[in-house]
């Protein structure tokens, strides 16, 4: 009686492709994506880009970018990509700023003139001191933090004969010789580094928050983007996870019209004043309109509860919505048209949106992502929109900034509308 | 001299309601509509007779203009079937109940109605001129889901003619509907018929068809093969005769071929045969006692639309 049970199971599973895709394929697809990201294969792990000035151009500061660049973790750019075959000069201070304001990278090092002469501080940022200056965007989180731990391993590893003259330098300054005096100050060394460790046990927060504590290069970091932000990544999650289930949402309406096809709905309208491309694009619009719906109450919630800067970017957000509304819209369309039932429907969007969602930035950041894995994101609807929303939340960019994320989004949009107004016309006549 | 103005009058032919020539849909091997050719008079109802799968429907979406033929021509009032006249004179009620379940009857009429370009008042007017023919005026604000399959069938039927077309077509209405909610159909349809307007209604049950229809055309593997009122089918398919049904004790090969042989049908353990005067069925008797045939059951009969159908393919209307 059970193996009769199993086999009807069995029989049942073999004929529901919609099940046996989400059993077996979807699970291997995802596997396969979260393997190549975090994966760690050699040849995909994803590099952190790092813009370096050097205002400095001392032998100390060209050995220190010498050692960046053969880190193979960083890929330093000294220089923006050549424009239509032109070489463009080296980033200064203010547009190394403004690159990683726009997005080009989420680090930028400045090292300052004069940092050659004192480039090892062993811990003390000196107000005197030349310092270098680490400009970062922090909804990357982890970049800064890879960036700031290197540059002390590389000064350690690619400057070791300035180390050690600098510490002969300390030493004559701080020890000459160890007379009684010197006694003296090694005594009151030890006590100040006691009293250290004992504010540590105690958790106070004084020069002890010192980041540069212990090492070799002094460095001072500052946010150049978002530096005002109250909860940092949250623009991002409300864009990410939004575009989600928009996703979700846009094909679950589009496949109403699979229901009326079903039930014989849609062909009793078609009989009527009602052409297939009047019924799409009401379909279309209700579709789309529900995705902004979303969106905008997705939005409204994360000002509301988190604290997003949402009334100043209204402008920003209209746009990017309704670009993102129309595209998500015309994307339950084209896969409403493709399937023959809702049966069908139900398991291939679902493959297919979390397939878009992973591999587009809505599950995780692409810059975490390895660099081809970041590229295939850019044929996903999600990493579009994510993009957009970020310009205009986290980076304050302009609505006239904008162009591309629209443009694409539209432009994928209206290819869709396409697709799914040839597919459908199978709906039009037998 | 200047010539006359030329005043176009229209043929009486090109208003008639509906006028099939020659009309052919075959899908892959299949041809489920074979050379039909028909003519519906002005507030005439036209019964569609024939068993599931004779291509009534097909022929329905033909006229339609869901189907697009492979060859032949339909014409609504002399318009092309798809076109956009012919879409507004005419109302459809679809076999399936093509209502959207979630909303309300009065939801589900508005927006009919408005696919077919009512608006405001005319549409208000429409919504309930329909809640009122189908009964359903107090159950208006129902969500369909909640309705009987009774009254569901009737606001699919409302739902077809809250344009107020001139000729509608009624695909199988009453499937699946309970006797009492088939009568209150019936009533529903001769009121339509009361106001004069033309009709095409498909059924595989000939009292439907006996009741409702002014002619009936019968319809077998996509043709037409009989047409007229229902005396006119009979009496063409048996003249003066009578029907003998027969029952034998036994249902063998040796009856079926027995009963052939004496040029009677033998369907589904019954008998038929065809015969002038009644007292040719003591003849029957004897014949059959002596070819070791005991017989089970007799009776005579008037031929009607389901003797017709029988004698015409030698199959039962509801194969």
């Amino acid at each position: 009686m059970i193996f009769a049970i199993v086999r009807t199971a069995l029989i049942g599973l073999r004929r529901d492709r919609g099940a046996l895709a989400l059993s077996f394929i979807l699970p291997i697809a995802f596997f396969t994506i979260f393997a190549v990201i975090f994966g760690g294969r050699r040849d995909t792990t994803p590099k952190v880009s790092l813009l370096v000035v050097d205002e400095d151009h001392s032998v100390a500061s060209e050995r220190l970018i010498q050692g960046l660049e053969r880190e193979g973790s960083l890929s330093v750019k000294k220089r923006p990509a050549p424009k239509q075959g032109v070489e463009q000069p080296n980033y200064t201070a203010a547009t190394a700023e403004a690159a990683v304001k726009a997005g080009a990278a989420p680090v930028a090092l400045i090292i300052p003139h004069g940092f050659g002469e004192n480039p090892i501080s062993f811990g003390r940022a000196d107000q005197d001191r030349p310092t270098i200056q680490l400009l970062k965007d922090s909804s990357d989180m982890v970049a800064p933090q890879v960036i700031a731990g290197l540059l002390q391993k590389v000064a350690m590893t690619a400057m070791p004969d300035i180390m050690a003259e600098q510490g002969s330098k300390y030493m004559d300054e701080y020890a000459g010789g160890f007379t009684p005096e010197q006694r003296k100050r090694i005594d009151a060394g030890l006590e100040a580094l006691r009293k250290r460790k004992s504010a540590e046990s105690s958790g106070q927060q004084t020069a002890l928050a010192d980041p540069n504590r212990g090492m070799p290069i002094a460095l001072t970091s500052r946010d150049v983007v978002g530096e005002n932000k109250d909860n940092p990544m949250v623009s991002f999650y409300a864009a990410a996870i939004g575009v989600m289930f928009l996703l979700f949402t846009a094909s679950s309406a589009g496949g109403s019209l699979l229901d009326e096809a079903e039930s014989g709905t849609l062909d009793r309208v078609l009989s009527s004043r009602v052409t297939m491309g009047t019924l799409l694009g009401g379909k279309l619009c209700f579709c789309s309109l529900l995705a902004f719906a979303q969106l905008v109450l997705m939005f409204i919630w994360a000002w509301l509860v988190f604290k997003l800067d949402f009334i100043p970017h209204i402008p920003g957000f209209v746009v990017m919505g309704l670009s993102t509304a129309f595209a998500v819209g015309a994307f339950g369309m084209v896969l409403a048209s493709i399937c023959r039932t809702r049966a069908q429907l139900g398991p291939l969007s679902t493959l297919v949106i979390l397939i878009m969602s992973s591999i587009g930035g809505s599950m995780f950041p692409r810059f975490l992502m390895p660099e081809a894995m970041q590229k295939a994101g850019l044929l996903t609807i999600n990493a579009w929109a994510i993009d957009g929303f970020t310009k205009v939340f986290w980076r304050d960019e302009p609505v006239s900034h904008l162009w591309p994320q629209v443009l694409v989004l539209l432009g994928v949009g209206v290819v869709l509308c396409a697709v799914a107004r040839r597919l459908a016309r199978r709906w039009e006549y037998s | 001299m200047a010539s006359a103005p030329v005043v176009s009058i229209p043929s009486p032919l090109l208003l008639l309601p509906l006028r099939i020539e020659g009309l052919v849909k075959r899908f892959g091997e299949l041809t489920a509509v074979n050379g039909v050719t028909l003519e519906l008079k002005s507030g005439e109802c036209l019964g569609l007779l024939g068993p599931n799968g004779a291509g009534k429907s097909t022929l329905i979406r033909s006229i339609v203009g869901r189907v697009i033929p492979d060859a032949g021509t339909v014409s609504v009032f002399g318009e092309r079937a798809d076109s956009a006249g012919a879409r507004m004179a005419l109302g459809w009620v679809p076999q399936e109940l093509a209502l959207y379940p979630k909303l309300t009857c009065r939801e589900n009429l508005e927006s009919f109605g408005e696919y077919h370009g009512l608006r405001r008042g005319a549409l208000k007017t429409a919504v309930a001129w329909c809640l009122a023919w189908a009964a359903l005026t107090d159950r208006a604000q129902e969500p369909v889901k909640n309705l009987s399959g009774g009254m569901k069938r009737r606001l699919n039927m409302a739902a077809g003619l809250i344009h107020r077309p001139k000729l509608i077509l009624m695909d199988e209405p009453t499937v699946g509907v309970d006797p009492q909610s088939r009568n209150r159909i019936f009533e529903m349809i001769e009121n339509l018929r009361d106001e004069g307007i033309s009709m095409i209604y498909t059924t595989h049950y000939m009292e439907e068809a006996e009741r409702l229809c002014d002619r009936i055309a019968i319809i077998d593997h996509g043709r037409i093969i009989a047409l007229g009122t229902r005396d006119e089918l009979v009496r063409n398919a048996f003249a003066s005769r009578s029907e003998v049904l027969a029952r034998f004790a036994s249902a063998d090969d040796s009856v079926a071929a027995w009963v052939k042989q004496r040029g009677g049908l033998y369907e589904n353990g019954m008998a038929q045969f065809t015969i002038d005067h009644a007292t040719e069925i003591a003849g029957l008797l004897d014949a059959a006692t002596k070819a070791g045939h005991e017989l089970a059951d007799i009776s005579l009969r008037k031929p009607n639309l389901e003797s017709v159908f029988l004698h015409l393919t030698g199959r039962e209307l509801r194969d």
